[in-house]
């Protein structure tokens, strides 16, 4: 089903028509709103009345997650707080959360995407939805919720955690549609096998997963273990929050991008030039009709070329390939985002470790793992077994405290870990998303 | 002076244990004693050298972590009985033992116990008193 069949089944003619009116009103109320964005524009010679045509973008500056933090909490906000109703936060713990605020009417917006995103997936308002996005400043939660109930479905506000309560609750209300981050959902796969539940006991007959990487593997994975069909997902909160774009059950093969209200480009890495549709590069975004918080250009460090090619499911939005790789090193750990250069400032910032350290991610079971590998120094070896185990537990308490994730340390010999000759590589990513 | 104690860290990987031995032998450096300590992810070697500052330049040029410490070594009989006689006095005078290791000198003559505790001056004052034979750096490196 498709929920906005006129605008999701747009002409590409058409479309193109919309986004670029939709595109120089969106630049023009920028500009007349923040001074940072006029600023920026100002300082690239560019003003409004430069965007003639969707080519022109490419005059505009991009935005980074820099630009939003050095603007922390509410600086690139086009309208007083009294407008606002409601407001989320990235977990970025150290230095700036990003902050993202929403009107009336984009938290309308927001419920139609995610509304759009279920209905590719198959969902209809007969469905019994389990949500299982984590409530909070994140924005899982409330935005699959909004979506589902804008659907009007029995939703079932659940959030993340408790995994035995989730399976009881699950089958004893018949839930058809799960969401969830696909490692929870691998995780709920582990305890139902425990609780001795088999899948075909319940009614769960599709699952919507994002927030987090996952593989062709993995959906083949859960799947086959829950009987059910695992749809792709893809947001960020910078951008919207779930429900930029999401697989059609249909093909389950890429992503449609909501382009009438999110424009995409693929940049170079390098030059940041852009791309053709078919060339990898950068996704980069530019929102078309959000009110709050709109972003112009935001570099989203996801890469992945856009797909043109007409899909069976009628939608003519252009669709984008599962993310596999990101161009800087974030990691997304159970859905957190972790910096390296997080984990480092505890690192560093205890006395005697070394500033050699590297993190190996993988995936234990259905769980995402962290382990930093420590090199010992003089300064902080002992003789003694309790000191050095005493120092471990210390550095995961810093760790754990600070980013709210759990990282094993390993101490290893000086000089084991390798030295880089330029850009140290600091994470092996051991997963194989 | 106390005896002193080379420590050394290591990864659990094949071969370590090898290398450092190996390295002390191209040195000519002879080990009085050692002990190993063994944890889940890494391990702790221990050793009493003939030349105690020898041996720490030798294995820090090889790239190992290495700290000297002091332990109290003690004679004891070599029967049955003998250890548990220092082991007493220790008990007695609630001393706490970090670690511990032995060796004899000559099977049957006498076995020398090396001990770290928190707290040092306590326990070399416990052994005094009870009239156990505290040897020397000296006596332990040159025998």
């Amino acid at each position: 089903m498709i929920w906005n069949e006129k605008n999701e089944t747009m002409p590409r003619e058409e479309l193109e028509v919309v986004q670029l009116a939709r595109l120089q009103a969106q630049v023009e109320r920028v500009y007349a709103t923040v001074p940072y964005y006029r600023e920026k524009m100002d300082a690239a010679g560019v003003a409004p009345g430069d965007i003639k045509t969707l080519q022109d973008i490419k005059h505009l500056p991009f935005t980074t997650k820099d630009d939003l933090r050095r603007n922390y909490p509410f600086g690139l906000f086009t309208v007083p707080l009294d407008r606002i109703v409601r407001i989320h936060a990235s977990s970025g713990t150290t230095g700036q959360p990003t902050v993202v605020g929403y009107t009336r009417r984009d938290i309308k917006m927001w419920a139609e995407m995610m509304a759009r995103s279920l209905a590719a997936a198959g969902v209809t308002q007969k469905d019994v939805v389990h949500n299982a996005y984590g409530y909070g400043l994140f924005t899982g939660g409330l935005g699959a919720h909004y979506g589902a109930e804008e659907m009007g479905c029995a939703v079932i506000p659940i959030s993340g955690g408790n995994s035995k309560r989730q399976i009881t609750l699950m089958r004893d209300f018949g839930s058809t549609v799960l969401l969830a981050t696909p490692s929870y959902t691998l995780n709920l796969a582990d305890t139902m096998a425990e609780m001795g539940v088999d899948p075909s006991e319940l009614k769960l007959r599709v699952g919507i997963f994002g927030a987090e990487p996952w593989s062709e593997q993995m959906r083949t994975e859960l799947e086959s273990r829950l009987k059910i069909k695992a749809v792709d997902i893809y947001g960020l909160s910078e951008v919207l929050g779930p429900g930029v774009a999401v697989e059609c059950i249909e093909e389950q093969r890429g992503l449609h991008i909501m382009e009438d209200h999110f424009l995409p480009e693929i940049v170079d890495r390098d030059t940041f030039e852009p791309l053709a549709p078919g060339e990898k590069g950068e996704l980069v975004f530019t929102t078309l009709t959000k009110e709050a918080f709109p972003v112009i250009r935001y570099r989203t460090k996801d890469v992945c070329q856009l797909i043109t090619k007409v899909c069976t499911c009628g939608r003519t939005f252009h669709r984008m390939p599962k993310v596999t790789g990101r161009t800087d090193d974030m990691l997304i750990i159970r859905g957190v985002n972790v910096f390296p250069s997080q984990i480092e400032e505890v690192l560093i910032g205890t006395e005697g470790v070394e500033p050699h350290y590297q993190l190996v991610v993988s995936r234990e079971g259905s769980l995402d793992t962290i382990e930093a590998q420590v090199e010992v120094s003089e300064e902080f070896f002992s003789d003694e077994v309790r000191v050095l185990e005493g120092l471990t537990r210390k550095l995961q308490g810093n760790i754990k405290d600070l980013l709210g994730i759990s990282c094993k340390i390993k101490l290893v010999e000086p000089k084991t870990i390798q030295r880089s000759e330029g850009k140290a590589q600091r994470v092996i990513d051991k997963r194989n998303i | 002076m106390n005896v002193q104690q080379v420590a050394v860290f290591l990864e659990h990987k094949p071969g370590r244990l090898a290398e450092i031995s190996h390295c002390l032998a191209e040195s000519n450096i002879n080990i009085r004693a050692l002990s190993l300590a063994d944890t889940t992810d890494f391990g702790i070697l221990r050793l009493v050298a003939d030349d105690t500052d020898k041996a720490r330049k030798v294995l820090k040029e090889h790239g190992f972590t290495v700290g000297v410490t002091e332990v109290i070594a003690v004679g004891a009989e070599d029967r049955p009985g003998g250890m548990d006689k220092i082991l007493q006095v220790v008990s007695k005078a609630g001393l706490n033992v970090e670690y511990m290791y032995a060796f004899t000198k000559k099977s049957g003559e006498s076995g020398i116990l090396l001990f770290k505790f928190d707290e040092p001056a306590q326990a070399l004052t416990a052994f005094k008193e009870a009239g156990i034979k505290i040897l020397s750096g000296e006596e332990v490196h040159s025998m």
